[in-house]
């Protein structure tokens, strides 16, 4: 449901206790010993995970101050950037991996940074809400309305996340980018898996994770 | 929350008899250093961090030099017990520049050839010879490797300098409101203070200490000036306004009617009482000529890419003296080489003087960054990147 999303998504901007199985994850498909940036890092708990487990080395990208005393004291290197602004001051091709996690949908100008991640890196993980689940189609098409849960009381009109999409939609931005995508899973925000997923991602998927390098 | 207050300070003194060559091409055959410490050195002397101080501070960084309040260290609020470079845990030095006038050798010291004040015979000093002064210090405190050196403004290029000179003798390296030269504005600044003091008619050519006087003027003139670019617009305009000085009316006199002259004025008179013009010449000078990528065809990660330390590089959002921007090249430059860098823009309306303040969210991070030094002076926490491997993945 919307609001279990829009919940992950407060978990990511106050705390990115991001869940086991998107850290599973992402950590599977980042190769050992690789060089990440992780673009809205949060407390950098990602970062952490993929330096213990993955001896990842890299930066995170952060605007909240209150999050890069966080980083620091997760020992992870962090760089307070507004991603908005762009990636202009890191050079071409610097990192094997960057990543974007539950923030594409924020972001002012999502095709760009789509871009961006792909001249700085070889390979993108980008992982997002996705629009199309069922249970959000479900409240659009019987109220009409924007989806607005208690627990994140922001209106169409005040939500940070400006940019929702669907499966669908990330995949023709991908493929209009030139962009192939090696990997790609739909996850119920529990984590668990079932045939309905498998099968029709877009409409049983609720946050969609894409692993992607250009053509 | 109340800390206790590391008390009155005794500063120390270091003396040299080696010659140092100096980047001007000149030589001091023996100098002294003043400084002052405070917390104590571990057994295996790793918990030191050298303090480097800017333009016109010294060594009396914290602690109290007598009994009264004004006489707190300048950077008192970050450095004492349980503060964030808590002398609990750490050994911390600084020391008086080279050229200086807080005691350590400088153009107010006397010269031995000539039993007189050196005055203007006293030799260009640059930030690369005060670091060079303070390995010897380092060497005669035996202290090996810093785990950190931390500098403001002025004093972050000390630490620009020791990264990449001395890169096995620090393990941090804590860089703030600095950059790695400055502009042509700056240099525009300096010059302007410079040429108040020079052409003060008591400067007698820098020789004013035989004549008995001081430049008074120009120094007064030289701080005030000074003072207004180290503040933000939006800062004066708060604390001053257009506020008359006790008084209702305008007068139509050149005394000082706005708040603001006579605070200014007031700035520059406490300034002249405690600092030395030739020291403020030499300084100013050293700021202008600090630009390590010059060797490097103006390419800064270039002449980064001998450092090694762990860095962390904080700016302030209204310092236009020091302008996060420059904290950006660094930054770039750093990342560029593979180096473990973090990075905070602290958002602030108190101008360059920001980094001398009790600013919660620039504490917090300083804490934080001083917490993983201290972690990692018993072990290496498990999360921390290993920088011999990121450097082997570089591109």
């Amino acid at each position: 449901m919307i609001k279990t999303l829009a919940k992950m998504m407060v978990n990511k901007v106050n705390t990115t206790n991001l869940s086991r199985f998107d850290l599973q994850i992402i950590s599977d498909w980042v190769t050992p010993n690789s060089k990440v940036l992780d673009l809205g890092c949060g407390n950098g708990s990602l970062l952490k995970h993929l330096q213990n487990t993955k001896n990842t080395t890299g930066y995170g990208l952060e605007l909240n101050p209150e999050m890069i005393a966080h980083c620091i004291d997760n020992g992870v290197n962090v760089l307070q950037t507004n991603l908005d602004k762009g990636l202009t001051h890191f050079d071409s091709g610097s990192f094997d991996f960057v990543i974007l996690s539950l923030t594409l949908q924020a972001m002012r100008d999502p095709k760009k940074l789509l871009e961006e991640m792909l001249r700085v890196g070889t390979r993108g993980i980008v992982t997002f809400p996705n629009f199309a689940y069922w249970r959000n189609r479900l409240q659009i098409a019987l109220n009409g309305k924007m989806p607005v849960s208690k627990e994140l009381p922001h209106k169409w009109y005040n939500t940070p996340n400006i940019h929702l999409c669907t499966i669908q939609d990330f995949q023709k931005l991908c493929e209009e980018l030139g962009f192939v995508i090696e990997s790609s899973i739909a996850v119920h925000s529990s984590g668990k898996s079932n045939i309905g997923l498998t099968a029709m991602p877009n409409l049983f998927g609720e946050i969609a994770l894409c692993r992607f390098k250009k053509k | 929350m109340k800390h206790e207050s590391l008390g009155i300070i005794e500063p120390q003194r270091a003396c040299c008899e080696h010659p140092l060559a100096l980047e001007s091409g000149g030589t001091l055959e023996r100098y002294d250093l003043v400084y002052e410490t405070y917390g104590n050195l571990n057994d295996d002397k790793s918990n030191a961090i050298l303090i480097c101080h800017a333009l016109s501070s010294d060594h009396h960084a914290a602690g109290y030099r007598d009994e009264s309040e004004k006489s707190v260290g300048w950077w008192d609020s970050l450095i004492g017990p349980g503060k964030p470079i808590d002398t609990n845990r750490f050994f911390v030095v600084c020391n008086n520049n080279l050229g200086g006038c807080g005691g350590s050798t400088g153009p107010s010291s006397t010269n031995p050839e000539t039993d007189k004040p050196f005055g203007p015979d006293f030799p260009m000093v640059t930030v690369k010879d005060w670091v060079k002064s303070q390995v010897f210090l380092s060497d005669l405190l035996g202290i090996e490797c810093w785990a950190a050196i931390v500098g403001g403004s002025l004093g972050g290029m000390q630490v620009l300098e020791w990264s990449t000179h001395f890169p096995g003798r620090l393990q941090h390296a804590v860089v703030i409101a600095s950059a790695a030269k400055l502009t042509a504005q700056n240099i525009g600044f300096n010059d302007v203070a410079r040429q108040a003091i020079r052409t003060d008619p008591d400067f007698h050519e820098g020789n004013y200490y035989q004549h008995g006087v001081t430049p008074e003027r120009g120094l007064r003139i030289a701080r005030m000036l000074g003072h207004i670019t180290y503040l933000s617009d939006n800062a004066m305009a708060q604390r001053f306004g257009r506020n008359l000085r006790q008084k209702e009316q305008l007068d139509y006199q050149y005394n000082p009617e706005f708040e603001v002259e006579s605070y200014l004025r007031y700035q520059g008179e406490q300034f002249v009482n405690r600092f030395d013009a030739n020291t403020y010449l030499l300084m100013t000078k050293a700021l202008d000529y600090f630009n390590p990528a010059r060797n490097f065809n103006d390419d800064l990660a270039a002449a980064l890419s001998t450092a090694t330390a762990d860095f962390m590089i904080v700016s302030f959002s209204s310092d236009w003296r020091f302008a996060p921007e420059r904290s950006h090249e660094i930054v770039r430059a750093l990342h560029t080489n593979d180096l473990n860098t973090s990075y905070a823009e602290i958002e602030s309306d108190h101008g360059h003087d920001s980094f001398l303040l009790e600013i919660p969210d620039y504490f917090k991070i300083m804490h934080s960054y001083m917490n993983r030094i201290y972690d990692q002076l018993s072990n290496t926490p498990k999360g921390y990147v290993d920088k011999d491997v990121g450097k082997d993945d570089g591109k």
